[in-house]
């Protein structure tokens, strides 16, 4: 009896542990089905993405092409865009016969903007699903994280949106098509000190963050260069919501300036607390502050009045491919494209026009014809430096009136 | 000047960290369970006044009564389904504490199904313009959330000292059989207990996100945490306790953010908390737990 109890047990946990494992397969997204698991990643409200899109390509041969986005998680409003505008260009391009006649077979999970998940959907990608080429990621970590993979394996590989410094650094495969973050420090340090006609300048920031670290030291260095006298510098830590105490210094501190190099979510509840104290400093943020009056509340955008923040490029710019862009953004996503949008758009585009050139699927080939290439895109004029990050200027926007207004592309 | 304006900001955040810190110490007090759910609570309460107030545009007195009464439900549905089955069947302790930590995650990502796992951003419920008090600049918001945790202190402080329920709450912590016996029903005390906890931290909650005006699926846990050190910096199962605990924690924080570093300050709390343990290992109020052999 006792023996019949406990093998009933054993099935028991048999079951429950098969059942365990068919419920993660979804979860990890293990599957190597990438077409069906890459449409289904993105949560519903993140994109509409198009379901067709791997159905579309001839079952001949493709060129599988991987990427990696946070479609989740606290940076998932970069990810989607930055995702939705390399969907749009493989769309345009595989409408437009492919590369070299191929059709570009798109692949994309989503790492949730974290590192490790990013490593492993990119081992994933690389061992799975073959992919030749990688564009992505799109928050600095994690894309340094898979960048330091990216470079032992020879994959090419563009970032659109990650801006460290270090990115490029690592390997003569990897590129991007965003300025980096000294250069944004520089250019803000820069346009206070010339524009703003500010004499001293405060800066908050968060020292768990890369991005946020690599902005104040070249603001830094760029202030102390021009005589911008830095009068204080605050730190907080990832996760903090609250910044009264470092704003209560600054405040007593009274700078020209206040440059708060951070993401949006952070930039939001700082400005609410910022004029709660009444600091009245002009307030400068990078390109981590697009999409920063979203995470406002309505109530609260007179906090964001005045601020200037340095963007990779302006959606009032006339250039006609840019304007197109943003019409069709507009009409497949229902949504005003950013920055990162646009930056995945001219990725995306890079990528394929350098494989194009260099005419076969041989990864050294790619990486010699993307450090060669010359290219105009949406966000500019690009051509890559001998350290693979793009040359080119940056926009100045302004926030008036709970709107982002393009002041000007200012060059340092 | 700036010294003063440190310790108010601290007090604020150190309300907060008591409000929340007393959910946790009546549970404690009454069931010996460390509620870890209880961080969350403050998220359900978030979200509440959130869809009150925004998405159905209800006035303001209408969000923080609908998030209150949300998370009493909350707090008392959670102790009804997941621990009171436990308790009575007299489960070892750690199963308890096991429930309290997946009930936890359970939350977290029932709010991130339906809300999605981006901050919101939440909108400020009291549009009054800082007060100036002696050439001290101090948000009505700061102000509010002092006076409305000292309030419920006190008020709290009266309902366990004078009332009949207050009584058969202090009863069933005492000794839960003996109070049975005594004709006390333990289990809708215990109840009680969990709505009154969860209903004071859907205040803070509500505190808490005009303070901080982004509301995410995750943030009770950081909170929680920090709330959950000042019950025990101040005394598990005290209720001055909590209070005391709160504001010490509030003001190191802010005083170590604003003197030391912004990146000590989590240590130095931390570090004090080590060293309030080892000197008094009850907390800086909490009762002696003398073992009944």
């Amino acid at each position: 009896m006792k023996l019949r109890i406990l093998s009933l047990v054993m099935v028991c946990m048999l079951a429950v542990m098969a059942f365990a494992g068919c419920a993660q397969t979804p979860a990890g997204d293990t599957t190597p089905a990438p077409a069906d698991d890459a449409t289904q990643a993105p949560a519903d409200d993140a994109t509409q993405a198009p379901a067709d899109d791997a159905t579309q390509a001839p079952s001949g041969e493709t060129i599988k092409i991987g990427g990696l986005a946070p479609l989740t998680g606290e940076v998932s409003v970069y990810g989607i865009a930055t995702n939705n505008g390399i969907q749009m260009a493989v769309e345009e391009i595989n409408a437009n016969g492919g590369i070299n006649g191929k059709q570009i077979d798109y692949i994309y999970y989503d790492e949730k903007g974290d590192s490790v998940e990013a490593v492993n959907a990119y081992n994933k990608l690389v061992q799975n699903d073959q992919v030749i080429a990688l564009v992505g990621d799109v928050t600095s970590v994690p894309t340094l994280a898979v960048a330091q993979i990216a470079a032992e394996d020879g994959i090419p590989m563009i970032t659109a949106t990650g801006t460290s410094a270090d990115i490029t650094a690592v390997g003569e495969n990897i590129f991007r098509a965003c300025f980096t973050d000294p250069f944004q420090g520089e250019i803000m340090a820069s346009y206070a000190f010339n524009k703003l006609d500010a004499k001293t300048a405060a800066i908050l920031y968060n020292v768990a963050d890369d991005y946020s670290v690599g902005l104040t030291e070249s603001f830094e260095e760029t202030a102390a260069e021009l005589g911008l006298e830095i009068v204080a510098k605050e730190s907080y830590t990832g996760g903090d919501v609250d910044f009264r105490s470092q704003l209560t210094k600054i405040s007593a501190a009274n700078p020209d300036v206040l440059f708060i190099p951070v993401y949006y979510e952070d930039a939001a509840l700082i400005v609410a607390q910022k004029a709660e104290i009444g600091i009245t400093a002009t307030m400068l943020g990078a390109d981590g502050w697009d999409g920063v009056l979203g995470s406002v509340d309505a109530a609260n955008t007179d906090a964001l009045e005045g601020a200037y923040f340095c963007n990779h490029y302006s959606p009032e710019s006339e250039d006609e491919d840019l304007q197109a862009f943003i019409a069709k953004y507009k009409e497949t996503y229902d949504a005003d494209p950013n920055a990162f949008a646009a930056l995945g758009y001219d990725a995306m585009y890079m990528l394929a026009e350098a494989i194009t050139n260099a005419g076969s699927e041989d990864a050294q080939a790619i990486v010699d014809a993307m450090a060669a290439l010359e290219f105009d895109g949406i966000t500019g004029h690009i051509v890559f430096d001998e350290n693979r990050n793009p040359i080119k200027p940056a926009a100045i926007n302004t926030i008036t009136g709970g709107e982002y207004k393009f002041v000007e592309t200012y060059e340092k | 000047m700036s010294f003063l304006l440190q310790v108010i900001n601290g007090l604020q955040v150190g309300s907060i960290y008591a409000l929340v810190a007393l959910g946790y110490n009546m549970v404690y007090g009454i069931v010996q369970l460390i509620n870890f759910a209880h961080g969350d609570i403050i998220m359900v309460g978030a979200y509440g006044a959130y869809v009150v107030l925004v998405l159905c545009g209800l006035p303001v007195w209408v969000a923080v009564l609908a998030s209150i009464a949300l998370c009493v439900i909350a707090g008392v549905g959670i102790e009804k389904v997941a621990y009171s089955r436990l308790r009575n069947h007299n489960a070892p302790r750690i199963s308890l504490l096991i429930t309290a930590i997946g009930v936890s995650i359970f939350l977290q990502n029932l709010f991130q199904l339906i809300f999605g796992s981006a901050g919101i951003p939440f909108p400020s419920m009291f549009q009054v313009a800082p007060i100036n008090l002696g050439g001290l600049n101090i948000s009505f918001v700061t102000i509010l959330t002092i006076v409305v945790t000292v309030l419920l202190m006190i008020a709290l402080q009266l309902l366990v000292g004078k009332t009949k329920i207050g009584k058969a709450m202090r009863a069933v912590s005492e000794d839960a059989d003996a109070a049975k016996l005594m004709g006390i029903n333990t289990n809708s005390t215990v109840a009680f207990t969990f709505g009154l906890g969860s209903g004071l931290a859907a205040v803070g909650s509500v505190l808490y996100s005009n303070a901080y005006p982004m509301i995410t699926p995750f943030m009770g846990s950081m909170l929680g945490l920090k709330a959950f050190v000042a019950a025990v910096l101040g005394g598990i199962g005290s209720i001055p306790g909590a209070m005391l605990g709160g504001f010490i924690m509030g003001i190191v924080e802010s005083l170590t953010k604003g003197y030391i570093s912004t990146q000590l300050a989590d240590a130095v709390v931390f570090g004090i908390l080590i060293v309030v343990l080892l000197v008094k290992p009850s907390g800086l109020l909490g009762r002696n737990a003398t073992e009944k052999v």
